[in-house]
């Protein structure tokens, strides 16, 4: 085990290095000059030669890499061409935020997910199971910014419904915007979570559905497994395994940052980081915010290759 | 685990007039269709029939494993001389894997892939003897010692992917006679498996049986695994049992038409193979187009207008022997003096 996790943290090596360089072309491939955005609007040539100087933009390709990447290894990411301030601290400042809402919002996805598709499956073809594919079409389908919006109007601003409406009528339960507190958290996981559950639901129901035909679950049964062992035990176990590839796929886009939603919420993480930086052109942010959630996604993916094996024993990296 | 011993009881098994169908849309497809058969305590009685006889439905639904759109419409399953078809579900599980217990034509799709073997033995001995983990283990690596696989306490820690074909077939065994059941069934067990390994098996179920002296209800589609295990044989066409004899008599004195084609379709290995192979004609008829009168008659080389106008009843003779069958009865129209072996010879 310890051996296989070791052979696939050194594959994730090249991958790495690829995600590096993408990064690091970043800066060079966008329109525009950074050191003319730095310097500012009719700033004297002078200025911008020196700008350049400091940066290290007149050195060749090569070495401007090689800087960026043995400095990155250090932790040191640049500096902020807005904030003045090291891009790993604005970073660090964001991260736990973004972290959280993808932690918060998987858990409400797989939970509800799960116990969706596993009733989807276990009551096929009956009214309860179209009832919840078609919910979960919806909130398939359903932009997360339209969402975030629908959420705030109803649960944060309130609408003034005729006092006859019940539960509908000026709900103003939870905060609009920002993060931290239990009110401001509620509505920013909801508008995530709603999209990766109903991903996840009907996932589960194919792979369930899939599982529960198979002679193994005809054997447990016939060896007097109670039913609600062989759909939890027998079954779900087997069913997981395709489940737990979309869950990470969805958690590691999480990670990325939420972009949309965070914009919406006002929520102060990576998404947002990176949306505001876009906009200001600060290069050096960009650049180390898309590194990190690289990062996340490859950490995540080898996380979940682990899970694998633990699930399914047959699965070998030769 | 099994109840107290009652006495009134002969069979260990008793089917009588079991109906099963499967309902689609706008056809009710009788799978199995008024069967009855009884195996004596401790015997072993082989259920023979082409694909499609119904044979894997009667054994399913002894366990009541029938699912939808399948359902047991009528009939009776006795078993120890009581009828499972008025069991609960909760009762019925206290009889799966403890007092009936079932192995499958697939050994390598039948065992759950995520639990090693150990696990899946020693699930039996949980749900119902209620052994803590540890005694179940220990139970199990009896029980694989018991089926014949070598070094046991390395192969308890194992997956069933880490197994040969015939190796998972007997961790089925071990799973199957883990709580000493009254009557197994075994559904088409040695199948999928090679010949030196299916003698194998057979041994081990024949050896495993008068060890433990329980009933078996062998379903098969080969008259060699037959005459090799089964005390009594039951050949099953289109939901009908056609013939219940001895196995002796099976194979000195065939008597339905269907039975001695099967038989004769059996190649010999000192027969004259330069010609063609015996077969029987035609095909198995679809059910949404079931025949009216005998089922077998469309494919028998004897059937008169009385075999195709109307379903002759299974009829019992002084030996205990059965045959669904008009040329055995009064009523017979055709030839007085026919012999169903050489005319089916001549006619194959």
């Amino acid at each position: 085990m310890i051996q296989f996790i070791i052979r696939r943290i050194l594959q994730t090596i090249p991958v790495l290095i690829g995600v590096s360089i993408l990064v690091f072309s970043m800066m060079h491939l966008v329109p525009g000059d950074p050191a003319q955005v730095i310097a500012g609007e009719g700033a004297p040539q002078e200025q911008i030669e020196n700008i350049r100087e400091r940066l290290g933009l007149n050195d060749p390709l090569p070495t401007q890499y090689l800087n960026y990447v043995t400095s990155a290894v250090q932790g040191d990411l640049g500096t902020s061409m807005r904030s003045g301030r090291d891009v790993s601290a604005e970073i660090g400042a964001r991260f736990w935020v973004t972290v959280e809402l993808a932690i918060y919002s998987t858990i409400l996805a797989v939970f509800l997910g799960l116990i969706a598709g596993i009733i989807s499956a276990t009551r096929k073809y009956t009214a309860i199971d179209t009832t919840i594919m078609i919910v979960a079409l919806f909130g398939l389908s359903m932009p997360n910014f339209w969402l975030g919006l629908m959420l705030i109007q109803w649960f944060a601003i309130g609408i003034d419904l005729p006092s006859w409406v019940p539960f509908f009528n000026n709900t103003a339960w939870f905060s609009p915007s920002g993060w931290g507190s239990f009110s401001q958290i509620v509505l920013p996981v909801i508008t995530l979570g709603t999209g990766s559950a109903a991903i996840i639901a009907r996932m589960t129901r194919s792979s369930m559905l899939d599982v529960i035909g198979s002679d193994y679950i005809r054997t447990a049964r016939a060896k007097g497994v109670k039913e609600q062992i062989v759909i939890y035990r027998h079954a779900l176990k087997n069913a997981l395994i395709p489940i737990v590839t979309v869950v990470g796929l969805q958690f590691g886009g999480l990670l990325g940052g939420a972009v949309l939603t965070e914009s919406v919420f006002a929520v102060n993480g990576m998404g947002k980081l990176i949306i505001d930086s876009i906009q200001a052109r600060d290069f050096p942010v960009v650049q180390g915010t898309v590194l990190v959630a690289s990062l996340l996604f490859i950490l995540v993916n080898l996380i979940v290759d682990v899970a694998y094996r633990f699930l399914n024993k047959r699965i070998d990296l030769d | 685990m099994t109840g107290a011993p009652n006495p009134s009881y002969d069979n260990i098994l008793e089917i009588k007039n079991l109906q099963t169908s499967f309902f689609t849309k706008d056809l009710e497809v009788k799978a199995v269709d008024g069967v009855s058969f009884n195996i004596p305590k401790g015997k072993v009685l082989g259920v023979v029939g082409e694909s499609g006889s119904g044979k894997s439905i009667t054994s399913l639904s002894i366990l009541r494993l029938i699912e939808e759109p399948g359902k047991i419409k009528g009939g009776e399953i006795l078993f120890k001389g009581e009828n499972l078809l008025d069991k609960s579900e909760a009762q019925m599980r206290k009889i799966r894997g403890n007092e009936i217990s079932m192995i499958f034509q697939e050994p390598m799709t039948s065992l759950n892939p995520t639990f090693t073997v150990g696990q899946q033995i020693s699930e039996s001995f949980r749900i119902h003897e209620g052994l803590g983990k540890k005694e179940a283990k220990k139970k199990s690596i009896e029980m694989l010692k018991l089926v014949g696989i070598p070094s046991p306490e390395k192969r308890i820690n194992q997956y069933p992917f880490e197994l040969s074909g015939g190796m998972r077939q007997r961790v089925m065994i071990a799973i199957a006679l883990a709580c000493n059941p009254d009557l197994l069934i075994a559904d088409e067990p040695t199948t999928a498996l090679d010949v030196t390994i299916q003698a194998q098996i057979l041994d081990l179920m024949k050896e495993l049986q008068e060890k433990l002296d329980m009933g078996i209800l062998l379903i098969t589609h080969d008259l060699g695994v037959v005459a090799e295990t089964c005390d009594y044989v039951a050949v099953m066409y289109c939901g009908k049992v056609v013939e219940f004899t001895d196995k002796k008599t099976l194979f000195t004195e065939p008597k339905h038409p269907y039975t001695v084609g099967l038989m004769q379709s059996v190649p010999q290995h000192d027969q004259d193979v330069d010609g063609d192979l015996a077969v029987i004609r035609g095909s198995v008829p679809s059910p949404a187009d079931m025949p009216q009168g005998c089922r077998f008659a469309p494919r028998c080389p004897f059937a008169t207008d009385l075999c195709r106008n109307k379903l002759p009843d299974l009829e019992t003779d002084e030996e205990g022997n059965q045959i669904r069958c008009w040329i055995y009865s009064d009523e017979w129209d055709g030839d007085p003096e026919v012999n169903v072996h050489e005319q089916s010879k001549s006619t194959s």
